[in-house]
C-alpha cells in the first residue's frame, strides 16, 4: 500500500506528463505482479464493486470525526472529493501499513458480504491508525474513481516502457472484460492467448476537429467524407457465433441493445464493425435526446423496444473473415464492409416477413466524394437536415490507427447553435474545481399567466470559461447569493452568457419542455443586460 | 433601546459611544486597525490608531497617513470607552482589539492564529462578553500540522530541487506568509531571492526582526545565478513572464488552501505546503472555548456553517456581513497585481 500511495501522490502532485510516466514506469518495475494488475484495473476503471455504501461511509465518518453529519456534508460540498473528505476530518494518526495493495482489495471484495457491524469496525481500524495520504489512498479504493490525470492512454505507454511490449498490442490486451481478481500479470501482459480475444475490441480510432481551414488538409480527391453521426460509437463483434456490442468507454453494452442479436448468423463469424449505434423510432434517425432513453437501462421493455428502436450505421470494419485488417487502406476495408453490407441487405429482404419484424438493423454510412472543398461546405450546410452533426473527413489511403492521433480522420462539426441566458443557479466543481463555484444554471425568458416576464430554467453548463473567469464569477457568485439550497445557491439574475449546444429536442423531462445537447459557455456576454438575454419562444424557434 | 457597544454598519465595525470604527472598509475620521493586510486596512481615514509595529507597515502601503502606535494591552480612553490592543498572532503587528464600556466586554479578532509562528507576537485569549472571530478555516477539514514539520518539508524540498539544479520558486504573500518562510528557510542549503512586493515589505520589517539575508531579482539577475536557490514570490507571480524566464524551475505554494488537493492542482503549482496564517478547526474552537464569550459573531470565512455548529454547541452565535477576507479569497489570488514591484 505505501508504494501505491506514493504512486499516487507522485502522479497526483504533478502537471507534468513525463513525471508521470516516469512514476508509472518506475512502480510498474519494481511493484508485485498482483499490485500491477490490480494497479492497471484501477487505472482503467475496473474497480471491484463498491464494498460499503456512501451513506453509510459519510455516517460513518462523521461519527468518527465527532461532527454532526450536516457539518461533513457541508464540507464535502467544498471539498469536492468523499474520500478526500474523510480522509480529512478524521483524527490525524501517522502509520503507513506494511499490507499489500492486493491484500487490501482482497479485503474490500471480502468485506462486500459482512455485516454492517463488521464493516464500520474495519474502516474505524483503518481510518484510525494510517496517515493522511495512506487513509486518503484507502478510501479512495473504497469510493472508486481514482481521477488524477492519469488516462489509460498514459498508463499504458508506461506499461510498455516498463515491460518493453509494444504500446498498441498492449492497448489490445487491456481491452475488453478481465477480472482483476482471476488473471495473473503474466496472463494479462505478458502471455499471448488466442481463447481470451473472443470478446476483444479493438482500440478505438479517434478523430481531431478541423482546426483553421479545411482546405489546408490538401487534395480533396484523398478525403473521403462522410456524415458524422450523433449516437454512440461502438464496436459490433461476430465470433465464434456469438455477439459483443462495446461502446467507446470499453464497456460492454450487448445486452442494452437486443435488436444487434438479429447480426447473429447473418454477419459471418470472424467480423467487427466500427460504427454508431443511432435511435431510429418511426423509421427515421433521430436526435441523442431519444437515444437517452436507452441508455443506461439495463432492462429494455418491449415498449421502449418499440418507442425507440435503434441501428448500428456502420463505417468501418476492423476484422474479416477473422483476420486483422485494420492495416488495410480505409478504401479496401470500405470495399469489405460494402460487400458484407449487401449481403446482410439481401439476407434482410429474404427473411422480412410480417410487418419489418426481421429487418436487420444494420445501415450503411454513404462515403461521398467530392471534387471541390466548397461543395463540401454545401454538404456540411445540409448536416441537421441529415441528422448529422457534420462531416466525417477520412484520408482514403489510410490505415486504422490506435487513440486520437492527428492526421487522417477529422471531424468537421457544424457550428453549434447559441442562445444568449442569464445565470441563476451556482454549484461547486469538484476535482480542480473543488471549493469553487463552477457548475452553473441557465434560464431564458418567458411570459407567465399575469403576462409578466420570468425567468425559466432551460440548461446546466460548466465548460467554457477561463479559469481566470471562473474565479472571479466564484468570487461574483459568493457575495450574490439569494438562497441556499444543500449545495445549490440561486443567484441574483445579472449575468448573461452565451450558450452554445450541438443539438436540440424536445422534451417532457425538462422544465422549460426543451433538451439541449451539450450545452456550455461559449462567451460570458458583459455588454449585455439580463432584459437582453434570450426568450424560451427563441430557443423553440431553433427546434429543426 | 440602547444599541450594542459594537455595530456592523456600511463603513465598517463601529462604537457609537466613543464615535470609532474597528477596521473600517470605507474613510471615516477615526479608525483602530487591527493589521495591515489590505482589507483591513484601507486608503482614507483621518486618524489610525495600530500596535507601534504594525506602523511602519501601513505606513510603507499607505503612505502619509495620521497614525498613532500602541503597546501591547495600553489601555487607551475615547469618549469613555476603554479601548486596548492584545496579541493576534497572525503576522507582525497583527492586534485583537478589545473595547470595553461599563463592565462589558467586546473582542474583534481581526484574523489570527493561535500557534506561535516565532515572528508575530503570539496570540493570547483575551475574556470577554462578546467574541467577533473570523473564521476562514472554519471546517473540520481544516487541520494544520506544525509549522516546525512543514518548515521542514519546505527545506527538504529546495534541498532536492537543488540537487537537481532547479530553481525553487515558492510562493507566499507579500505580507506575512513571505517573511515567516524566510525567517525559517536553511540559508546552508542556498541563497534566497526575493520579488520586488515583497523585498519591499521585508525591508520594511528588518528592524522588527532577524530575517536572513535577500537578495532582489532585477532585470540584471541571471537565471543561472538562481539555479539551486530559491525564490520566494507572490501568488500573483505565478504564470508571469517573470517566472517563466527563470526555467527550469519547480513551484510551491505555502497556504491553508493547500488542504485541498483540487486547489493546488487548479493552480497548476507543483507542491503544495499547508501552511496558514489562520486559526484551523481545533484553533477556533479552543479560542472561542478561552474566551469565555456567551455571544460570537462570524465575521468572514465560512461563516454560516462555522456559526450554525457554534449555535449547536450552544453558544449565542450569528454572522455579520463584512468587506474583510478579500486578502485571502481565490480571486485575491489573480487579481492582486504586480503593481507594486
Amino acid at each position: 500500500m505505501r508504494n501505491f500511495a506514493q504512486l499516487i501522490k507522485t502522479l497526483d502532485s504533478t502537471n507534468k506528463t513525463t513525471v508521470k510516466v516516469q512514476a508509472l514506469t518506475d512502480y510498474f518495475l519494481k511493484a508485485d505482479d498482483a499490485d500491477k494488475v490490480w494497479t492497471i484495473a484501477i487505472l482503467s476503471h475496473r474497480r471491484p464493486p463498491r464494498p460499503v455504501n456512501t451513506t453509510l461511509l459519510r455516517t460513518w465518518a462523521s461519527e468518527l470525526a465527532n461532527i454532526p453529519l450536516w457539518l461533513f456534508e457541508e464540507s464535502y460540498h467544498i471539498v469536492g472529493d468523499l474520500a478526500e473528505t474523510i480522509a480529512l476530518v478524521i483524527p490525524a494518526a501517522d502509520q503507513s501499513s506494511d499490507k499489500s495493495l492486493t491484500d487490501f482489495l482482497q479485503e474490500m471484495i471480502a468485506l462486500k458480504k459482512k455485516t454492517d457491524e463488521e464493516k464500520r469496525a474495519y474502516l474505524y481500524e483503518n481510518w484510525s491508525v494510517l496517515n493522511y495520504y495512506e487513509r486518503f489512498v484507502f478510501t479512495k479504493l473504497i469510493t472508486g474513481g481514482f481521477r488524477i490525470g492519469v488516462s489509460q492512454k498514459l498508463m499504458t505507454r508506461a506499461l510498455a516502457k516498463a515491460t518493453q511490449i509494444d504500446e498498441d498490442i498492449l492497448a489490445y490486451k487491456l481491452m475488453g472484460n478481465w477480472d482483476p481478481n482471476k488473471i495473473t500479470f503474466q496472463q494479462l501482459v505478458l502471455e499471448e492467448n488466442e481463447s481470451d480475444y473472443l470478446s476483444k475490441p479493438y482500440p478505438f480510432y479517434l478523430a481531431y476537429a478541423i482546426e483553421g481551414e479545411v482546405s489546408d488538409l490538401g487534395d480533396i480527391q484523398e478525403w473521403s467524407a462522410e456524415h458524422k453521426w450523433d449516437g454512440i460509437r461502438s464496436q459490433v463483434i461476430l465470433r465464434n457465433n456469438e455477439l459483443f456490442v462495446w461502446s467507446r468507454g470499453e464497456e460492454l453494452v450487448t445486452d442494452k441493445y437486443p435488436e444487434f442479436e438479429k447480426f447473429i448468423g447473418v454477419i459471418p463469424n470472424g467480423t467487427v464493425i466500427d460504427g454508431e449505434i443511432l435511435p431510429f423510432p418511426k423509421g427515421v434517425i433521430g436526435t441523442f435526446n431519444d437515444l437517452q432513453t436507452r441508455i443506461g437501462r439495463k432492462n429494455v421493455t418491449a415498449a421502449l423496444l418499440k418507442k425507440v428502436p435503434v441501428i448500428l450505421k456502420a463505417y468501418d470494419i476492423l476484422e474479416w473473415e477473422g483476420k486483422d485488417i485494420r492495416q488495410l487502406l480505409f478504401i479496401e476495408r470500405r470495399q469489405y464492409l460494402e460487400k458484407l453490407f449487401k449481403n446482410v441487405t439481401e439476407q434482410s429482404k429474404s427473411k422480412v416477413t410480417e410487418q419489418n419484424q426481421n429487418v436487420i438493423p444494420l445501415h450503411l454510412s454513404k462515403t461521398m466524394h467530392f471534387t471541390s472543398w466548397d461543395e463540401l461546405a454545401l454538404e456540411r450546410d445540409r448536416s441537421r437536415e441529415m441528422h448529422s452533426e457534420g462531416l466525417m473527413l477520412k484520408r482514403k489511403d489510410s490505415p486504422y490507427l490506435v487513440g486520437r492521433k492527428k492526421g487522417d480522420w477529422w471531424k468537421w462539426k457544424v457550428d453549434p447553435l447559441t442562445i444568449d441566458a442569464v445565470l441563476t443557479y451556482a454549484m461547486r466543481g469538484h476535482g480542480r474545481r473543488s471549493n469553487l463555484f463552477t457548475d452553473y444554471t441557465f434560464a431564458l425568458w418567458k411570459d407567465n399567466e399575469e403576462g409578466e416576464k420570468e425567468l425559466v430554467t432551460f440548461a446546466k453548463a460548466y465548460s467554457g470559461l477561463t479559469d481566470a473567469e471562473f474565479r472571479k464569477l466564484d468570487a461574483w457568485i459568493k457575495k450574490n447569493t439569494l438562497e441556499r439550497f444543500g449545495p445549490v445557491r440561486s443567484v441574483t439574475p445579472h449575468h448573461v452568457f452565451e450558450i452554445a449546444f450541438e443539438g436540440i429536442a424536445l422534451s417532457k423531462r425538462h422544465k422549460s419542455g426543451i433538451a439541449t445537447r451539450f450545452p456550455r459557455m461559449l462567451r460570458w456576454r458583459k455588454d449585455k443586460n439580463i432584459h437582453e438575454a434570450n426568450t424560451l419562444d427563441d430557443l423553440k424557434n431553433l427546434i429543426p | 433601546m440602547k444599541s450594542p457597544l459594537l455595530q456592523f454598519t456600511s463603513n465598517g465595525i463601529y462604537c457609537e459611544t466613543a464615535k470609532v470604527y474597528l477596521d473600517p472598509w470605507k474613510p471615516v475620521d477615526h479608525a483602530i486597525i487591527s493589521h495591515g493586510h489590505a482589507d483591513h486596512s484601507r486608503y482614507g481615514h483621518k486618524k489610525y490608531i495600530t500596535h507601534h509595529r504594525n506602523v511602519p507597515i501601513i505606513q510603507h502601503r499607505l503612505g502619509e497617513i495620521n497614525v498613532i502606535g500602541k503597546e501591547w494591552g495600553e489601555t487607551f480612553i475615547i469618549n469613555n470607552v476603554k479601548f486596548s490592543l492584545h496579541p493576534a498572532g497572525h503576522i507582525i503587528g497583527s492586534s485583537q482589539i478589545r473595547v470595553e464600556n461599563k463592565g462589558e466586554v467586546w473582542v474583534f479578532t481581526g484574523d489570527y492564529k493561535t500557534e506561535n509562528d516565532g515572528i508575530s507576537t503570539p496570540y493570547e485569549p483575551i475574556k470577554c462578553n462578546t467574541f467577533i472571530t473570523e473564521c476562514t478555516f472554519g471546517l473540520p477539514a481544516f487541520k494544520w500540522t506544525p509549522q516546525a514539520e512543514v518548515l521542514e518539508n519546505i527545506n527538504n524540498w529546495w534541498a532536492e530541487n537543488r540537487a537537481e539544479c532547479k530553481t525553487s520558486i515558492l510562493f507566499g504573500y507579500s505580507l506575512g506568509k513571505a517573511q515567516r518562510l524566510l525567517k525559517y528557510l536553511d540559508t546552508d542549503i542556498g541563497e534566497i531571492y526575493t520579488h520586488g512586493a515583497i523585498e519591499n515589505m521585508t525591508q520594511v520589517l528588518r528592524p522588527l526582526v532577524d530575517f536572513p539575508k535577500t537578495t532582489l531579482i532585477t532585470r540584471d539577475t541571471k537565471k543561472e545565478q538562481l539555479l539551486g536557490n530559491i525564490v520566494l514570490a507572490p501568488p500573483s507571480a505565478h504564470g508571469s513572464t517573470w517566472i517563466r524566464k527563470m526555467v527550469p524551475y519547480v513551484t510551491a505554494s505555502a497556504s491553508g488552501w493547500m488542504t485541498f488537493r483540487g486547489a493546488r492542482r487548479r493552480r497548476a503549482i507543483d507542491k503544495g505546503f499547508v501552511l496558514s496564517d489562520h486559526c484551523d478547526w481545533p484553533g477556533l474552537l479552543e479560542s472561542i472555548e478561552a474566551t469565555g464569550a456567551e455571544k460570537i459573531i462570524c465575521t468572514h470565512g465560512y461563516t454560516d456553517i462555522f456559526s450554525k455548529y457554534l449555535r449547536e454547541q450552544g453558544y449565542d452565535a450569528r454572522t455579520e456581513a463584512t468587506q474583510y477576507g478579500e486578502e485571502e479569497t481565490e480571486a485575491a489570488l489573480a487579481s492582486k497585481s504586480t503593481a507594486s514591484v
